[in-house]
C-alpha cells in the first residue's frame, strides 16, 4: 500500500459542520484541535475550500487522522488505519468511507428538498385552509344571524298577539264606558268647508270614488305620457341630427364600405327609408321598427366615424414613430415639396405687394405738382395718340377724297367720252345710212369717214379698244349700263358722248370680261362712287 | 335681516298660520295668537292643561290644541274668538291628534293606538279606525286632501287602507308585503304611495292609488336599512337615506335606482364647495369698557361671533364612531329635504353631525358642504326660493342659497339656542324656536347674497 503518512486527506464541509459542533462539545480532541474545531465551529460553504488546509496540517496530521478515525468508528464507518493500533491508513476502507459519506450527503440533500418542498405545499394549504376558514366563519354567522332573526321575528309575533289581545280587551272596556259619557262638546257645529252638505255614504257614492280615484289617475298617467312624448320627440330629434353631422363628419370613402357588403347595400337602402319614414312619424308613433333602424343606423355610423377616428390616429402615430412605410414616406416628400413651392409662391407674390404697394404709395405720396403733370403725362400721351388716329384718319380721309375725285373725273371723262360715243355713233349711223343710199363712195372716206366721221360703231369700236388699254376703271362705265346707254342713244339726239364699244357693238355688253366687269360693279359699289358716277351721268344727260 | 324680539314659549309650539298672516305660540297652558309682521297679539286662549301639541286647519280659521296627559283636545276659532270645543278621549287616552285636510275634522289616535277617532265639527257622526299601527307615520294625506292612507296591522301582517276624506269611505284595502311597515309617505302627485319597512329590513315599496304594488326596492339584505325618506316636490325623485350612509335616489319612470350619494368622512372632489364656520374673537372697543359692565356689554363679550370660510379642497370633516352596542345608533343619513324647486338636497350624514351636504340634483353631485362648529339640529328650504335654513343650537342661524351662505347672529341677550327652524308660507320670514323662547326673523327680499 505504501507509506501514508504523507497524504493529506480533504476534508468534506457538511461533514465538518456537522461533526464540529459535536466535536466542540466532547473536549475529547487535543487543545490545538479544540481551538481549531472552536474556530471552525461556524463555518460557511464559501469558506470550505480555504478550511481545507485549517483542520489538518502538516503539523497535527495523525492527530486528525486519528481523529477521522474516531469519528468514522463511531459512525458505524470501518477504521482507515490499516491495523488496529498501527499508522498507516487502509486505502481501500478511506475510499469507501468517503463514498459511503457522499451518497450520506446526496441523501440529506434530497431528503432536505423533498422537506423544502413539503414546507411550500403546507404554507400554500394553510392559506387556503384560513380563507375558506374565513368565509366559512362568515357563512356560520349569517347563519345564525337568520337563525336568530328568524326566531326574533316568532317571538315577536308572539308578544304582538298577545299584546293584540290585550288591546282588544282594553277596548270593549273603554267603549263600554265610552257609552254613557258625551265626548264632544261644541258650542254650535261649524258649517263645511266647501258650504256643501254633507253626503250619505251609499253605494252610488261609492262608486263615485273609485271614478273619482280612476280620472287622478288617469290624468296622472296622461301627463306623465304627454311628458314623455315630448322628450322622445326632442331625443329623436337630437339623434336625427347627430347622424346628418356623423354623416357629414365621415370622409366620402364611406361609400366603399357600403357598396363592399351585401349589407351595406341594404342599409343604405333602409336608411332612405328610415329617413323618409322619420320625417313622416317623428311626431307621432314610436313605431318600434322605425326606433330600431334609427338606432341601428346611428349605432353603424358611430362605428364607422370610431374606425376613422382610430385610422386616422394610427396614421399620425406611425408618422411620430417613423415607420418606413413607402407610401407615407413618399407622400410626405411630396407635401414637404408643395409646401416649399407654396412658400415661395407666397414669397413671390409677398415681393409682388410690397412693390405694388411701393408704387401706389409713391403715387399717393407724390405732391400736388406732380401729380398734376402726371395726370398732363397721362393727358399728353391721350391726346397725341388721338392726334396719331386724327391724323390716319385725314390721311385716309384725304385718300378717300382723291379717289372720289378721280372717280368724279373719271366718270366726267366717261360721260364725255360717251357723248363723243353717241355722237359718232350717230354719225356713224347717218353715215351709214346715207352710205347705204349712196351706194358709191370711195372706201377710204368710208374708211376714214369710218375712222374720222362719227361712226358711233367704229369709234365706239375705237375707243373701246383705246380705253380698253386704260385701267378697267373706265370701261365698265359703260358695260354696266347698257341699257342706259341704249336710252341714251335713244333719248339724245346729239350723241355727244363717245361710249366705248367693242368690235362687237351688240355682244360687247354682254361677253368679255362679265366677270371682271361684276367685280368692277362690285368695286364700285363697294367704294360707293359707282353710285357716284351714275348720278352724275344722270345729272350730265338730261 | 330684521329680528324680532324673544318672546316665551314652551315646548316648541310655534307655527305660522298656512296662510301666513298669523303666528300661533303656546306657554304652558295658554295659546296666543299673534299678526304675523307686527307680532302684535291678536287673541289669547286658555286650555285646561298644558299643551302639548298645535296645529292649524288648513283654512288657517281654526287651531286645535291637544292635551295628551289629559286625553282632551279644544279648538279655538279665529273667526269668533267665543266659539269653543272641546274633545274629550276620556278613558281611552290621546296619543295624537291632527286635522283632516278640509279642516273640518279631527283625528285623534287613542292610547295603545287602540283606534283612530274622526271626529266632525259639522255634524254629529263619529267614525273609527281600528287596528292603526303604531308607527312613526301611520297616516298620510295627499297634497291635495283628497285622500288619506292610513297604515294597520292585524295579525302580524301589515296593511294600508285608503279613505276618501270627503266622506271618510274606505276605497283601497290591501296588505303589504313587509315585515313590519315604519312609514308611508304620498307623492306630491297623490297617485304614488311609498311605503318603507323597520330598519331591519331595508324595503321600499310603491304603491299605486289604487292599490296596485308599482314596485319594491332593496337595496341590500342585512345590514341596517332605511332611516329616512323625501319624496322630490315634482315627484320625480324619491330619495332614500339609510344607515350604511348613503342616500339612494329612485326615479318614478322606472322606480330604479339612478343614483347613490355617498358621504364620506373626507371631501376630495374639486367640485365640491365646503364653508366652514370659523369663530372670530369679538372685538372689544377698550374706551367703551365700564364698570360695572352693562348686560349688553357682558353678553357681547362672551357671545362668540363667527363666520364662513371657503376650506381648500381635500377637507376631512369631524367623524363620530358610532357605538356598536346600542339601538338605534347615530348612524346613516338622518335628514333629508328637496328644496322646493326641486334643484337641490340637503342631506345630514349622522356620523358627521356638524356637516349639511348640499347635492345638485341637475347634476347628482355633490355641490356644497356647511361644516359647522356644532351639531346640526335641524334645517328646512324656503317654500319659495332655494334658501336653506339650518341651526345648530347656537343662537346663529345659517342660510345657504346657490349664490352663498351667510351666518347671521341673533341679537339679544345671548342665551337663544336656536332648535328648530319653522319658514313663512312666504318666505319672508322665519321662526327660529329654542326651548323656551322663539324669535321672527324677517328677510328682505334682495337679502340674499
Amino acid at each position: 500500500m505504501g507509506d501514508w503518512k504523507a497524504i493529506t486527506v480533504p476534508l468534506l464541509s457538511s461533514d465538518s459542520k456537522n461533526i464540529f459542533p459535536y466535536t466542540s462539545e466532547r473536549k475529547r480532541s487535543p487543545t490545538s484541535m479544540n481551538s481549531q474545531v472552536l474556530r471552525l465551529s461556524l463555518p460557511s460553504p464559501k469558506n470550505m475550500y480555504s478550511f481545507f488546509g485549517a483542520f489538518c496540517t502538516e503539523e497535527n496530521l495523525e492527530q486528525s487522522i486519528s481523529y477521522i478515525d474516531r469519528e468514522l468508528t463511531t459512525m458505524g464507518f470501518p477504521s482507515i488505519y490499516a491495523e488496529s493500533k498501527g499508522k498507516e491508513l487502509n486505502l481501500v476502507s478511506i475510499i469507501n468511507c468517503m463514498n459511503e459519506l457522499l451518497v450520506l450527503q446526496h441523501k440529506n440533500l434530497r431528503a432536505q428538498e423533498e422537506v423544502e418542498m413539503q414546507h411550500l405545499k403546507l404554507g400554500s394549504d394553510m392559506d387556503h385552509l384560513q380563507n375558506c376558514y374565513a368565509k366559512l366563519k362568515v357563512q356560520k354567522l349569517q347563519n345564525i344571524i337568520s337563525s336568530r332573526a328568524t326566531q326574533y321575528n316568532h317571538d315577536m309575533k308572539r308578544k304582538e298577539r298577545e299584546y293584540n289581545k290585550l288591546k282588544e280587551r282594553l277596548h270593549q272596556l273603554v267603549m263600554n264606558k265610552k257609552d254613557k259619557k258625551l265626548a264632544m262638546e261644541v258650542l254650535n257645529y261649524v258649517g263645511r268647508a266647501d258650504g256643501k252638505r254633507g253626503a250619505w255614504r251609499t253605494d252610488k257614492t261609492e262608486a263615485r270614488n273609485e271614478e273619482e280615484m280612476y280620472k287622478v289617475l288617469l290624468s296622472d298617467y296622461e301627463q306623465r305620457q304627454k311628458q314623455l312624448l315630448l322628450e322622445n320627440a326632442e331625443l329623436k330629434k337630437i339623434l336625427q341630427q347627430m347622424k346628418k353631422d356623423i354623416v357629414s363628419l365621415l370622409p366620402p370613402q364611406k361609400q366603399k364600405p357600403k357598396e363592399r357588403s351585401e349589407d351595406g347595400l341594404v342599409l343604405s337602402d333602409q336608411e332612405e327609408d328610415i329617413g323618409e319614414l322619420n320625417k313622416e312619424n317623428m311626431w307621432e308613433l314610436s313605431c318600434e321598427t322605425v326606433r330600431e333602424q334609427l338606432t341601428n343606423s346611428i349605432r353603424k355610423q358611430w362605428r364607422m366615424l370610431k374606425n376613422h377616428v382610430e385610422k386616422l390616429d394610427n396614421q399620425v402615430s406611425r408618422g411620430h414613430s417613423g415607420a418606413w412605410n413607402e407610401k407615407d414616406v413618399i407622400s410626405r416628400e411630396a407635401h414637404e415639396l408643395e409646401t416649399e413651392k407654396l412658400e415661395l409662391e407666397i414669397q413671390q407674390c409677398k415681393e409682388m405687394i410690397k412693390t405694388q404697394q411701393q408704387l401706389l404709395q409713391q403715387q399717393l405720396t407724390c405732391d400736388d405738382d406732380t401729380t398734376l403733370l402726371l395726370q398732363d403725362c397721362y393727358l399728353l400721351e391721350e391726346r397725341e395718340r388721338l392726334q396719331e388716329e386724327w391724323r390716319l384718319f385725314r390721311e385716309q380721309k384725304k385718300n378717300f377724297e382723291k379717289e372720289r375725285k378721280s372717280f368724279t373725273e373719271a366718270a366726267i371723262r366717261l360721260g364725255l367720252e360717251r357723248k363723243a360715243f353717241e355722237e359718232d355713233r350717230g354719225a356713224w349711223l347717218k353715215h351709214q345710212f346715207l352710205s347705204m343710199t349712196a351706194d358709191c363712195k370711195p372706201e377710204n372716206v368710208t374708211t376714214s369717214a369710218f375712222l374720222r366721221s362719227s361712226d358711233p360703231d367704229i369709234r365706239l369700236v375705237k375707243s373701246a379698244s383705246r380705253q380698253r388699254k386704260p385701267p378697267f376703271v373706265l370701261s365698265p362705265a359703260v358695260s354696266p349700263e347698257p341699257c342706259q346707254i341704249s336710252q341714251y342713244i335713244t333719248h339724245n339726239s346729239v350723241a355727244s358722248e363717245k361710249p366705248a364699244a367693242d368690235n362687237m357693238p351688240n355682244l360687247w355688253v354682254e361677253s368679255d370680261d362679265k366677270e371682271g366687269t361684276e367685280e368692277c360693279t362690285k368695286l364700285w359699289e363697294d367704294s360707293g362712287v359707282g353710285t357716284l358716277c351714275r348720278n352724275l351721268h344722270m345729272e350730265q344727260l338730261p | 335681516m330684521n329680528f324680532s324680539e324673544l318672546f316665551k314659549l314652551s315646548g316648541l309650539l310655534g307655527r305660522f298660520s298656512p296662510d301666513g298672516k298669523c303666528l300661533a305660540s303656546c306657554i304652558q297652558h295658554r295659546l296666543l295668537v299673534r299678526d304675523a309682521s307686527s307680532l302684535q297679539i291678536l287673541h289669547l286662549y286658555t286650555c285646561l292643561d298644558q299643551i302639548q301639541y298645535i296645529e292649524w286647519s288648513s283654512d288657517s280659521l281654526f287651531i286645535l290644541c291637544a292635551m295628551y296627559k289629559r286625553g282632551v283636545v279644544q279648538v279655538w276659532s279665529l273667526e269668533q274668538p267665543d266659539w269653543h270645543c272641546k274633545i274629550d278621549e276620556g278613558s281611552a287616552g290621546l296619543v295624537a291628534s291632527c286635522w283632516s285636510p278640509d279642516g273640518r275634522h279631527i283625528l285623534n289616535t287613542t292610547e295603545f293606538h287602540l283606534r283612530i277617532t274622526v271626529w266632525s265639527l259639522c255634524t254629529k257622526s263619529v267614525s273609527y279606525i281600528k287596528y292603526p299601527k303604531a308607527c312613526q307615520q301611520g297616516v298620510a294625506f295627499t297634497k291635495d286632501g283628497r285622500y288619506m292612507a292610513v297604515v294597520e296591522r292585524r295579525d302580524c301582517k301589515d296593511f294600508i287602507s285608503i279613505f276618501v276624506c270627503n266622506n271618510w269611505q274606505l276605497l283601497r284595502h290591501f296588505d303589504t308585503e313587509s315585515q313590519d311597515l315604519f312609514g308611508i309617505e304620498w307623492a306630491p302627485n297623490g297617485c304614488v304611495l311609498a311605503a318603507w319597512d323597520t330598519c331591519l329590513e331595508y324595503k321600499v315599496l310603491l304603491y299605486s292609488l289604487d292599490g296596485r304594488l308599482l314596485s319594491s326596492y332593496r337595496a341590500y339584505e342585512w345590514p341596517l336599512g332605511v332611516k329616512s325618506i323625501a319624496w322630490s316636490p315634482s315627484s320625480q325623485f324619491l330619495a332614500i337615506g339609510s344607515f350604511d350612509e348613503k342616500v339612494r335616489i329612485l326615479n318614478h319612470v322606472t322606480w330604479k335606482k339612478i343614483t347613490e350619494l355617498d358621504h364620506p368622512a373626507t371631501i376630495s372632489s374639486k367640485n365640491t364647495i365646503v364653508y366652514k364656520e370659523v369663530e372670530k374673537s369679538p372685538t372689544v372697543d377698550t374706551e367703551r369698557l365700564t364698570f360695572p359692565p352693562t348686560r349688553a356689554l357682558a353678553s357681547s363679550l362672551f357671545s362668540t361671533q363667527s363666520k364662513y370660510e371657503i376650506s381648500q379642497v381635500p377637507v376631512s370633516l369631524q367623524y363620530t364612531k358610532p357605538v356598536a352596542d346600542r339601538a338605534n345608533p347615530k348612524v346613516g343619513v338622518g335628514m333629508l329635504a328637496f328644496s322646493a324647486d326641486n334643484c337641490f338636497l340637503a342631506t345630514k350624514n349622522d356620523n358627521i353631525p356638524n356637516a349639511v351636504w348640499i347635492w345638485d340634483i341637475r347634476k347628482l353631485k355633490l355641490s356644497v358642504v356647511l361644516e359647522q362648529l356644532s351639531s346640526i339640529q335641524g334645517f328646512q328650504w324656503d317654500p319659495c326660493q332655494p334658501r336653506l335654513a339650518v341651526c345648530t343650537g347656537s343662537s346663529r342661524v345659517y342660510l345657504w342659497s346657490p349664490a352663498g351662505c351667510v351666518v347671521v347672529q341673533v341679537p339679544g341677550e345671548g342665551d337663544f339656542q336656536i332648535t328648530s327652524i319653522s319658514w313663512h308660507p312666504s318666505g319672508d320670514s322665519m321662526l327660529l324656536l329654542s326651548k323656551e323662547n322663539f324669535c321672527v326673523c324677517y328677510l328682505e327680499r334682495e337679502e340674499v347674497k
